[in-house]
């Protein structure tokens, strides 16, 4: 087990008369080289749930552990930890700073206090990880694109060489050429060993890469699954503020209508083949 | 760390005070300084310490909040305290080495310790019980006959409020920041001053590169309403004098004149040690 959370909660006011909570009483467990997602709407917590991931926060109750060491204990030095879980937050493009692309990117590997050619190794790795054409490396990062920006700082990440990957709504504001290219890009890290986490409100990124999906309502999980047992909820879904993937819907009308297809299907080729089959009969 | 900064000093409660026009409590402000500079000798001071409490009380802002904003000036009193006890010249009651306490010494300290404490207090009560956006939009009308001089009054109203509202989201934009380095490995707390410094760079460049975009988001986003100054615009609420500002004014002017009548009337007819 990679990661471990045991009843954890969390207020921004744990002294108030009656605390409101953004997490509340949360476990759940991810395993190495998981391909998970975490959905909810906005203000269900999500976004501080993985922060405690990283050590960015600290739960005002419960316990994590990373790789069987408990990081909420006191005393605990974070910067192997952060080293080693990459944290993308929303918008991350908000964090370059630097003159080029390849000095903004060599930032992380210079906090780990690696020398200056391992730092660029690293760099370049990561760059080209996140497809970022080689003859820009040298331009400044305030003349990119937003979706050039966005992977060269999931690449400032990424130069850390974490274990684990976590990205916070990766495709927000990006066009759908933007956000396919991201979601690959993570299917390729998983495929290299890498933990990827995924925070989304978008049914569609997380239907058709996660392999397991956790929903959080108001503070707390409302479900931990593989997609095609999440999906089944759509009601209860939709109850929350979220909804299914298109293709779940699309299977539901036929379903009304008398066919006989699956309840959950996710992808788009698999839907494509059952219609074809419908239209064959 | 930086989520505990509190801006401004408005404490929220539903007073007499708070409900107040606020041009009516900046002329309140201005009156009780000339008040208190008006005023000579422990009888004048005495009524400027009732008026005050009085206010204090309608307003139902804990004393606490108000004596906090003495906190920062306790260096200034202790020091005109202490320079005023030693250095005035009159009838030695205490010599101690090159030191003399003299009567005179002790009256004109105390009076100047309550004077700026007085000081402090009665304009706190602005600042206490006015929005800092009542408070621009007070300023603005107060200041509006400047106009004529050409001075930009609203220009320099919105602003100071742009700059007000902009202050809570600046600061979130920095805990942000802050948390997207850290999770690159940043060190802001460690080190000696230079490294401290260089940390710096990585938090504060991306924050100018957003108060830049800010700005001109904002900046389009008014021209796209059509903003193009302070000629014609209304406003959602405008400012009106009630009642209560009325009584509030002639209470006020009320107070001044007392203060006034009381040092001729002194002067003309002296009291030992009033």
């Amino acid at each position: 087990m990679q990661f471990e959370l045991k009843d954890v909660s969390f207020s921004y006011q744990p002294d108030a008369k009656e605390p409101k909570y953004a997490v509340h009483h949360v476990s759940f467990s991810v395993e190495k080289g998981e391909f998970l997602a975490i959905i909810g709407h906005t203000g269900s917590g999500k976004s501080t749930l993985i922060q405690f991931l990283d050590g960015l926060l600290k739960p005002t109750s419960g316990k994590v552990f990373f790789n069987g060491t408990e990081i909420t204990a006191k005393g605990y030095q974070y910067s192997n930890l952060r080293r080693l879980v990459g944290l993308v937050f929303q918008y991350p493009e908000h964090q370059l700073f630097e003159t080029t692309v390849l000095k903004d990117v060599c930032y992380g590997p210079k906090n780990m206090g690696l020398d200056k050619e391992e730092q660029q190794a690293r760099a370049i790795r990561a760059l080209k990880a996140v497809r970022f054409p080689e003859d820009s490396y040298e331009k400044s990062p305030f003349d990119l694109s937003g979706g050039e920006k966005r992977r060269v700082a999931i690449a400032g990440v990424l130069a850390m060489e974490p274990e684990c990957l976590i990205l916070d709504e990766p495709t927000a504001g990006l066009d759908p050429h933007g956000r396919e290219d991201i979601l690959s890009m993570c299917r390729e890290l998983q495929g290299s060993g890498i933990t990827v986490i995924l925070v989304s409100h978008s049914m569609d990124d997380v239907a058709e890469f996660a392999e397991r999906i956790l929903v959080m309502d108001s503070g707390e999980l409302k479900y931990d699954g593989a997609p095609k047992e999440v999906f089944r909820h759509v009601d209860a879904l939709e109850g929350i503020g979220l909804s299914a993937p298109e293709t779940v819907y699309l299977m539901r009308e036929l379903k009304k209508r008398g066919y006989d297809v699956p309840e959950v299907v996710l992808n788009t080729e698999e839907a494509k083949e059952i219609l074809l089959d419908i239209f064959k009969k | 760390m930086i989520r505990d900064i509190t801006l401004g000093q408005y404490y929220d409660a539903d007073s007499v005070i708070h409900r107040l026009d606020p041009r009516v409590k900046l002329l309140f402000s201005v009156l009780y300084i000339v008040s208190l500079y008006a005023g000579r000798g422990i009888l004048c001071f005495a009524l400027a310490i009732v008026f005050l409490a009085v206010i204090i009380a309608l307003s139902k802002v804990p004393v606490k909040f108000i004596l906090k904003g003495l906190r920062s000036i306790v260096i200034l009193i202790v020091l005109s305290a202490f320079l005023n006890l030693f250095l005035t010249q009159g009838e030695v009651l205490v010599r101690f080495w090159i030191f003399k306490i003299t009567k005179e010494g002790i009256r004109i300290a105390s009076l100047m310790v309550i004077r700026i404490v007085l000081l402090i207090m009665g304009t706190s009560v602005l600042t206490l019980t006015t929005t800092p956006n009542d408070l621009t939009d007070g300023l603005e009308r107060a200041f509006g006959f400047l106009k004529i001089f050409h001075v930009p009054v609203h220009e320099v109203a919105m602003m100071m409020s742009i700059a007000l509202r902009f202050i809570p989201i600046l600061i979130d934009e920095v805990n942000k920041i802050m948390k997207a380095q850290q999770a690159r490995g940043a060190d802001f707390e460690n080190g000696g001053l230079i490294k401290k410094a260089k940390a710096m760079i990585p938090l504060l460049i991306p924050l100018f590169v957003s108060a830049f975009r800010r700005a001109s988001d904002l900046a389009q986003a008014m021209e796209a309403r059509c903003y193009h100054g302070g000629d014609g615009r209304t406003k959602l609420h405008p400012l009106k004098y009630h009642r209560r500002d009325v009584i509030a004014f002639l209470l006020q002017f009320a107070y001044l004149a007392a203060i006034i009548l009381l040092r001729i009337f002194l002067r003309a007819f002296p009291v030992e040690f009033l």
